[in-house]
């Protein structure tokens, strides 16, 4: 089953996937172009993974690391499908398409081999990262990868039932239809029963904590006017739009 | 003068600073109450009074006095950016820090007053975190220093406990994000009741004994700046807390230890550390 999070007439509705259509908790059927999409679960703790497939860490000239490289996000950063992000006043800011796992239940000390059973489901992600703003300081610093609205999240949350083989899906991202990026999470260099592994051994993970998985190579500059397909097989179609940042500084 | 006399000379001399009225209009969570509560809390005997019931702090269980998210700013304090002497322009730095660098302390982390720290086995010592949290109250983007106040609720303390490293290159998630290595409170005193929050006296205890002293006068972005300078980039909620900063130093507590951060017109904060519950053997 596909489950979302939708604002629809003035109210937040989970919903579901029934036939191609989309069904409101309330019973009723919808007209997608009438809806907001938020991201699809109530979101807790973000974890990202940085450089977590060995040709994107080439791609901006890393050595494949020992350990994961994770971060966390704050929740001003997370958006839905069809969100508006503002493209700062910087020379490169660039999408990533990525696999989110989704926490269904509280996991403490989860070897690899039980961690599917923590797993809830998975959606896709835009991850956008702002490179200028990076610094070497607990990097990718906030400044560059927390920035509003430049985390996407959706726009299903699908079943991990119904995702029999997480780890050997395609990831696809087309800007204004041309594909920039393609790849396989058959190649991430720490798999998700692996991550699931290394951060319950040391924190509690819990219920709505997902994780971003990292992205393949094929990142690109996107500018106002673009719009971002992120897609992960069998998972969903993510996506976005690149506006003017227009808000007013003080 | 006797000791009496020199006592009671010091106590006059603090209730006189602005930072010392006798007590503050705070907000506090206690266990087992559904909401939280205002109270008349008093910093220097650790009680407080909600409606007609007084207690001291000592007497209840506390929960975190907001459910915002944790946002720690890393090498605020001038000392520990000097710390760093010039190491931050060599290689992985490079240059040192422009914007406010962030990190957060997610709700795994978050233990009320007098709740126990889990320390892992494998670690020998945690540095006491000893830091002045900012609540804000309302969505903050965008604003001027000079703006700022009006988006802050209050103060609190907290002790963003971290196991000792010294690189500051990747995110320390392993060192600063296991669970319950956040304790804050015991309350959040509203802002009107604090003079200046510039020039607060920061202190940490081990076991009764003073291991830090510093002072927010110390921070490299005062809290207004620093307020404008992360809301330049990215938003900020009600209810959000922001830590302006670990001073350098920090002291090293152990299991059995008792740790105490203490703020100037705020109170003190007060946690046991505990040796964490062995993981599980699996087949």
């Amino acid at each position: 089953m596909k489950h979302a999070r939708v604002a629809y007439g003035g109210v937040i509705y989970a919903a579901t996937e029934d036939a191609g259509r989309v069904r409101l908790g309330s019973g009723e059927f919808v007209d997608a172009s009438d809806l907001v999409w938020l991201p699809p679960f109530e979101v807790q703790t973000v974890f990202a993974v940085g450089l977590n497939y060995a040709d994107h860490a080439q791609e901006l000239a890393f050595k494949p690391q020992q350990e994961p490289l994770i971060f966390l996000k704050g929740p001003g950063t997370l958006a839905g499908h069809r969100a508006r992000t503002r493209r700062p006043d910087v020379a490169f800011m660039h999408y990533e398409c990525e696999l989110a796992v989704v926490i269904g239940r509280p996991a403490r000390h989860v070897p690899r081999a039980e961690a599917y059973q923590y797993v809830a489901g998975y959606t896709v992600a835009n991850d956008y990262a702002i490179r200028d703003h990076l610094e070497n300081y607990y990097r990718p610093n906030f400044r560059a990868k927390n920035w509003d609205a430049a985390t996407l999240l959706g726009p299903w949350l699908v079943d991990a039932a119904d995702v029999p083989d997480p780890m050997n899906l395609k990831l696809q991202t087309r800007v204004n239809g041309e594909v920039t990026q393609l790849g396989t999470t058959s190649k991430m260099v720490f798999d998700v029963p692996f991550l699931i592994e290394y951060l319950s051994a040391f924190m509690t993970l819990g219920p709505g904590d997902v994780i971003l998985t990292g992205t393949p190579e094929g990142v690109v500059n996107v500018r106002p006017g673009d719009q971002v397909l992120t897609e992960v097989e069998g998972v969903g179609e993510l996506l976005s739009f690149i506006v003017e940042d227009t808000a007013s500084a003080p | 003068m006797g000791a009496q006399t020199r006592a009671a000379a010091t106590n006059v001399l603090l209730y006189a600073s602005p930072n010392y009225s006798m007590t503050k209009t705070a907000w506090l969570n206690l266990y087992g109450h559904p909401a939280p509560l205002c109270a008349e809390v008093d910093p220097l005997r650790h009680s407080a009074r909600v409606g007609a019931r007084e207690f001291t702090v000592a007497e209840e269980r506390w929960e975190v006095p907001t459910r915002g998210n944790i946002y720690g700013v890393a090498l605020n304090f001038r000392g520990a950016l000097a710390a760093l002497g010039t190491t931050t322009e060599a290689a992985p730095y490079l240059a040192p820090p422009r914007a406010p660098i962030l990190y957060l302390k997610p709700r795994n982390t978050r233990i009320g007053y007098g709740a126990p720290i889990p320390v892992p086995a494998s670690i020998k010592a945690v540095a006491v975190g000893a830091t002045l949290g900012v609540v804000l109250s309302q969505s903050t983007y965008r604003i001027a220093a000079s703006d700022a106040a009006e988006f802050i609720a209050g103060y609190t303390i907290v002790n963003d406990v971290t196991i000792p490293h010294e690189s500051y290159y990747r995110p320390a998630l392993k060192q600063k994000c296991r669970d319950g290595f956040c304790p804050v409170g015991p309350w959040i005193v509203e802002r009107d009741q604090i003079g200046s929050a510039d020039a607060l006296a920061i202190r940490a205890y081990v076991n009764g004994k003073l291991a830090l002293e510093n002072n927010t006068a110390n921070l490299i972005r005062p809290i207004h700046q620093l307020i404008a300078d992360i809301s330049a980039f990215m938003t900020l909620a009600a209810g959000d807390v922001l830590l302006v900063g670990l001073p350098e130093n920090l002291p090293l507590a152990r299991v059995g230890d008792r740790v105490a951060v203490e703020i100037e017109g705020l109170g003190r904060l007060e946690n046991p550390l505990i040796a964490e519950a062995p993981a599980p053997r699996h087949p």
